[in-house]
């Protein structure tokens, strides 16, 4: 049996490699790369658009996202951004138990609408237990009650050249210096059009929560929780999103996050 | 007896020759996921800083325990702020590292530190930006290196491990803890067993986990979801298998360096492996 040798000169190089991997630092040598706007970043988030159409090539445009039995229902539905809205108009339908709320539907429809709670309501509804994904990780399953965004989008009459939803919303979010920015969001007609696109005013057989996004939010169940706009104030139909915000699509997509949150 | 290996040690010399040890397509799928990997890890952890917890399950418990690790800061006995790691409920103190990190007079407040990320600042947006732009390119060099291993018989020849092999691990571990390296033409059996570990189980299972956290996916692979037991058990084992890869990252350096840096990197680069050969004293070479 011969003995373990390690011999000085591998003693040196096995010192040499641990201390390699100490350094792994300077990490922030690429944040100019990667800053807003900066080409090499442009140029990666490319990698979202084909996400957007691999996805919708492998996915189908009714697909369901998977539902949950009333077990999986194991705590309340985390809120998350905004939970509790400062507007004035908003603190004011809030007071009135929202009674004065009215959805506007416009945009590139034959027919705007003007609809009360009671009137969304009395239409079709939907029930679905679903698990809500958060982009920072997390995952929470609730039931959400509402009313298929096609009835709505069916009742209003969308033109054929309509190819966004976008949802303009009660809550306005602090950025600081810039001030408050309104929320908003974009989904394409084919999420708009999916079963399982709801406009809910109910969650866990209850009404929908301030916290939540009372009175009205979206549920767009195959993509991320930032597409689901709360404190929906009018939905409008649009043949381009460059109108909107800075846009990008969104409040989020507007500070950089990609705006098809499938993945 | 002993005098006839003495003999025939004595007609035996080493001969150095380079061989063409790695074909081209190793050599630059190699290179390609040693630059996507360093990418995906460092956004990675970018991404895990905006919610560092890992739970077992579909969703996460807020208002119940199915978490298996935690890294956050919390508010020490003497009023500073202290990392706290918590893993399958045992808590350690990771100050400085995890948790809470940076020097004394600018703390930073999140689970990995600043030089573990990209970028090195708190940015979701961005690490999802680098992220996926990498996880396209890891896929798509895995898929071509599968299509031209099959083809070209790497996968046979190289990687998958043979009867022999699997038996010959006890000696070969041995030897490795010896630092005895055998330079030859193909690989022994720890690295067949390792690659094929990391090729072929490992990187597989970090697409599939990935996809599985897609709520897109989901949609459209439901079973994917349930063959990994739920969307946070799928995040969880992603986890893990980077822990994985960073340990054979760790004791593939370390082997790169115990076996002679020079002639592994110019194998890797130009494909040129030294190796020394015995030769009989003035007989035909073999």
């Amino acid at each position: 049996m011969s003995r373990i040798i390690i011999n000085r000169r591998r003693l040196l190089t096995a010192a040499g490699v641990a201390a390699s991997t100490l350094p792994l630092a300077g990490c922030d040598a690429l944040d100019g790369m990667l800053s807003s706007g900066a080409t090499a970043r442009d140029a990666m988030a490319k990698a979202n658009g084909l996400t957007y159409r691999v996805q919708r090539f492998l996915i189908g445009a009714d697909s369901l996202a998977k539902e949950f039995s009333e077990s999986e229902i194991r705590q309340g539905q985390r809120p998350n951004g905004s939970t509790d809205p400062t507007d004035a108009t908003y603190i004011a339908l809030r007071d009135a138990g929202f009674a004065g709320y009215r959805l506007d539907v416009g945009g590139l429809v034959d027919r705007p609408l003007r609809l009360s709670l009671d009137e969304l309501r009395n239409m079709p509804s939907r029930t679905q237990i679903t698990r809500h994904d958060c982009v920072e990780g997390w995952s929470c399953i609730a039931k959400w009650t509402g009313v298929p965004l096609a009835a709505v989008l069916d009742e209003a009459g969308a033109k054929p050249e309509a190819r966004y939803v976008v949802f303009r919303c009660f809550d306005t979010m602090n950025l600081g210096l810039s001030g408050d920015v309104a929320y908003y969001e974009s989904i394409d007609m084919l999420d708009a059009r999916h079963p399982q696109t709801i406009l809910a005013y109910g969650l866990n057989e209850e009404p929908l929560p301030v916290e939540n996004g009372a009175p009205l939010r979206v549920r767009v169940e195959r993509q991320l929780g930032y597409k689901m706009a709360k404190y929906i104030r009018s939905i409008e139909l649009a043949s381009d999103l460059a109108p909107y915000g800075q846009g990008k699509g969104g409040f989020w997509e507007d500070l950089g996050y990609d705006w098809y949150a499938g993945i | 007896m002993a005098t006839a290996i003495d003999k025939k040690r004595h007609d035996i010399h080493l001969q150095r020759t380079t061989i063409r040890r790695h074909g081209l397509m190793t050599r630059v799928t190699h290179w390609t996921w040693a630059v996507a990997l360093f990418f995906l890890l460092l956004s990675g952890l970018q991404i895990f800083n905006a919610h560092p917890s890992l739970y077992i399950g579909e969703q996460s418990g807020f208002a119940f325990d199915n978490s298996v690790l935690s890294i956050r800061a919390i508010k020490g006995a003497d009023g500073n702020a202290e990392g706290l790691t918590t893993l399958f409920g045992r808590s350690i103190d990771t100050t400085g590292l995890f948790g809470v990190s940076g020097p004394e007079d600018s703390r930073a407040y999140q689970a990995f530190p600043g030089w573990l990320t990209v970028p090195s600042y708190h940015d979701l947006a961005t690490g999802r930006v680098v992220h996926f732009f990498f996880a396209w390119l890891f896929a798509a060099t895995f898929i071509s290196w599968f299509a031209a291993s099959l083809i070209n018989g790497h996968l046979r020849r190289d990687i998958l491990p043979t009867f022999s092999d699997i038996r010959g691990l006890p000696g070969s571990f041995v030897d490795h803890l010896r630092f005895r390296f055998h330079s030859g033409h193909s690989y022994n059996g720890l690295q067949k067993i390792s690659y094929a570990i990391v090729l072929l189980v490992l990187f597989p299972l970090m697409i599939l986990t990935g996809l599985t956290m897609s709520p897109g996916m989901n949609a459209a692979v439901p079973w994917l979801t349930e063959i990994f037991g739920g969307r946070q058990t799928a995040r969880t084992i992603h986890f893990a298998v980077m822990l994985l890869l960073v340990g054979f990252f760790a004791i593939h350096i370390f082997m790169v360096f115990a076996a002679g840096p020079i002639n592994e990197m110019r194998s890797m680069v130009t494909g040129r492996y030294r190796i020394d050969r015995e030769v009989a004293e003035g007989g035909p070479e073999r």
